[in-house]
């Protein structure tokens, strides 16, 4: 579909949120959180803030909740009664005021959650969630989205992406079908585009690195242990930099209750020492720097190999959380410049 | 900063250590953990107000034991961690020595464990008057607040365990949470599986705890983590008069008892 | 609110609570019924997580309760046990939970008296209190 271009001000926008909110939508946007900005349901415009370059955590959670039941089970005189999540009865929800480099995560989040068996419930949440992107006219050192094949004003996986043009005006890109009904069904909120300029009121992110040479780099780098343990030494193996990252995938799953209970759906890291803890007591990556060199790996080699997305967008999220600084932009820098 | 690298680079050339723990320049200006290895990389070190984090939580890490001797550049925090990591048994001091860098930018070694005592000794342990100030105006909400303020921040909680890894008195190689048979404490990220979470940490550090805040700092979504632990801090003290951190030989405050320890509340 | 009737829940050591809670019934006393009651060889015995989890199985109170110091039947372990109530009960209240929920004791083999008033009391205590709704609601809060 070709993009169609419309303008918007602070005012229709508030008008908005309050048709959504008639819709039944449930509207997830950055709003403060005491000392931090991170995305919390919301119910009007006043509550959203989006003068930061970016919140703490993503909104993956919309699609790929952070904890999520599967089925949940009754048993009764010897028989089992299970009663499985289908794809209805998921909230119908807007994203909204996400930046281009999150919206560009639900390509791989999709290309993981559809690899080789459909999931019916993430693609339900995603069926069901229209997302209005803001562009960025601001980015910091821990922004590269442009080296990661993005920009500070792309249009890829939102439905709507707006830009702010100054005087509380945003010029709206309508990018999808779902955008387009959105528009629609808003009545007259949206207007004729004012006018096409966009890059203006962009943020600058120069190119940090090529990402074609990052796979092939990645792969000379393999068996240079001295490499990544040089790299991951400071690491501490938490979970920080998978949780707040828009792309990352990997889950675990938990049973809880007796007689009756649950299955559940949760976020899982492969930072964590028992990430591949075999049953055995075997552990393919007992090290640190072998859990670093997956993450990087899976993101910019596995993945672009296997599902032909690559698992990052540039959105520095991991490099602000992580307790110890280990900045992925200056790795992936590290990784290109090496001699293997 | 000079006076620290040259003694870095003097401990290195002289194989006295094999490595010097210390702090580098990080991205925005902060600073970050570095591992010196080799007299030549002695000019990455930095100390300054930005080197906060506890690098004592490396004195527990395989990868970083492996490399040798180490030399630790040691802020208040990091000095009382290690003593209470030698009253556990956990280091020796002929596997350390530690650096200290005084305001004039001249570096103190301190080789053994009776050298750290004597400095923690000249330092306030005690909470601080800003702290105690926070505590204060907490304890003077009622129980329903107390209850929704803590209910509102671990509904965030991510069990990302930043706090757990950033915490160098959490060193056990096999975490209650990673016992599944039974599983103690649930991995899913649900409210009540945090709040267990967080209150079997809070419990697991009484009488321990040093409070050098990493756990606070390193949590992503911002959790005041450091009020649970300074809470438990006063309790210790004012119920058992321990405090953590002190002496390299004492005995851990919730391992020991005194026959008259109060009971007021013990019908 | 009238006819609410609170669930709780006893860890009792076996050499000394257990045994006295024994001679409550034997010596025909009649007590409260709501109670469960859980057994354990010592009270040194029993974790802090426990007593969450009995909140979170549906426990409105908790009673704790084992030998007077001195008559440990392994010596120490009420002395190591009523350290940590120490501690945990601050911890409780300093996350607002209402410490009234529960109820440590002494109660020797001796007392089955004191065992019978003691669930008694508790019962309406808790019966006052109300249900524990506010720990229960966590259940099941923060799973989409």
């Amino acid at each position: 579909m070709e993009i169609e271009l419309r303008s918007i001000d602070r005012e229709a926008l508030a008008k908005l949120f309050a048709h959504w909110r008639d819709e039944g939508r449930r509207i997830v946007a950055p709003k403060q959180l005491g000392e931090k900005i991170d995305f919390a349901p919301v119910t009007g415009l006043d509550q959203v803030s989006l003068d930061q370059v970016q919140t703490v955590q993503s909104p993956k959670t919309a699609v790929f909740p952070r904890v999520e039941e599967l089925f949940s089970y009754k048993s009764r005189d010897g028989q089992v009664e299970i009663r499985e999540r289908d794809g209805t009865g998921v909230p119908r929800t807007v994203i909204f005021g996400l930046r281009p480099c999150d919206a560009a995560a639900f390509a791989s989040l999709a290309a993981i959650f559809n690899w080789d068996s459909p999931d019916s419930l993430f693609s339900s949440r995603l069926a069901n969630t229209v997302v209005v992107g803001l562009s960025c006219p601001r980015a910091d050192e821990y922004c590269f989205c442009t080296s990661v094949g993005g920009g500070p004003g792309a249009t890829a996986g939102s439905d709507i992406l707006l830009t702010g043009t100054g005087n509380g005006t945003y010029l709206a890109e309508i990018v999808s079908e779902k955008g387009r009904q959105l528009v629609e069904g808003a009545g007259d909120l949206f207007g004729p585009a004012l006018s096409k300029e966009k890059e203006t009121f962009l943020a600058r992110v120069d190119k940090a690195f090529d990402r074609d040479r990052i796979g092939p780099a990645l792969a000379a780098l393999f068996e240079n242990t001295a490499f990544w343990a040089e790299q991951s030494l400071r690491c501490l193996g938490c979970g920080a930099c998978a949780y707040v990252c828009p792309a990352c995938a990997c889950f675990d799953i938990q049973d809880e209750g007796d007689v009756s209970g649950k299955r559940l759906r949760c976020w899982d890291s492969c930072g964590f020492g028992l990430f591949t803890l075999h049953t055995s007591g075997h552990n393919p990556r007992p090290l640190q720097s072998q859990r670093w060199r997956q993450r990087l790996m899976h993101k910019f080699a596995y993945m672009p190999e296997r599902q032909q997305v690559l698992g990052c967008v540039g959105c520095g999220r991991c490099s602000r959380a992580c307790p110890v600084d280990m900045n992925i932009l200056e790795h992936l820098r590290g990784v290109v410049e090496a001699k293997p | 900063m000079e006076a620290l690298r040259n003694k870095a680079r003097e401990l290195l050339q002289s194989r006295t250590v094999q490595v010097v723990i210390g702090y580098s320049r990080g991205s925005g200006g902060s600073s970050r953990a570095v591992f010196v290895q080799a007299p030549s990389q002695a000019d990455a070190l930095v100390f300054d107000d930005t080197c906060r984090q506890n690098l004592a939580v490396y004195l527990m890490k395989p990868e970083v034991r492996k490399l040798g001797k180490a030399a630790l550049v040691a802020t208040p925090s990091a000095l009382r961690t290690i003593l209470q990591l030698a009253a556990e048994n956990q280091l020796s001091d002929h596997d350390l020595l530690v650096l200290v860098v005084d305001p004039g930018g001249d570096v103190v070694p301190l080789a053994t464990f009776g050298a750290i005592e004597a400095r923690v000794a000249a330092l306030n342990t005690d909470l601080s008057a800003d702290e105690k100030e926070e505590l204060r105006k907490y304890k003077a909400l009622g129980q329903e607040q107390r209850r929704g303020f803590w209910q509102e921040h671990f509904s965030r909680c991510l069990k990302c365990y930043a706090c757990r890894a950033a915490c160098p008195l959490c060193y056990c190689s096999r975490c209650t949470v990673e016992c599944n048979q039974p599983q103690w404490i649930p991995v899913p990220a649900h409210d009540l599986g945090n709040l267990e979470w967080n209150v079997m940490r809070a419990m697991h550090l009484a009488g321990r705890c040093v409070n050098c805040g990493d756990c606070s700092r390193a949590c992503p979504v911002g959790i005041p983590l450091y009020l649970l632990n300074q809470e438990l801090i006063s309790e210790v003290f004012a119920n058992f008069e321990f405090r953590s951190g002190l002496a390299a030989k004492a005995e851990n405050a919730m391992s020991t008892f005194k026959p008259n320890d109060p009971e007021d509340f013990i019908r | 609110m009238s006819d609410f009737q609170p669930k709780i829940v006893a860890f009792v050591c076996n050499w000394c609570t257990y045994a006295g809670a024994d001679l409550t019934g034997t010596s025909r006393m009649k007590y409260s019924p709501q109670v469960s009651i859980i057994r354990f060889p010592c009270t040194g015995r029993i974790d802090f997580m426990l007593l969450l989890k009995a909140f979170a199985s549906g426990a409105d109170g908790i009673i704790v309760s084992g030998c007077h110091p001195n008559d440990c039947h392994y010596s120490s372990g009420n002395f190591h046990a009523r350290r940590r109530w120490i501690v945990f009960r601050g911890l409780l209240d300093f996350l607002g939970i209402d410490v009234r929920r529960v109820q440590f004791s002494w109660v020797s083999a001796a007392e089955g008296a004191k065992w019978a008033q003691l669930v008694n009391d508790t019962a309406e205590q808790i019966r006052q209190l109300g249900p524990f709704s506010g720990y229960h609601k966590l259940r099941g809060a923060g799973v989409e």
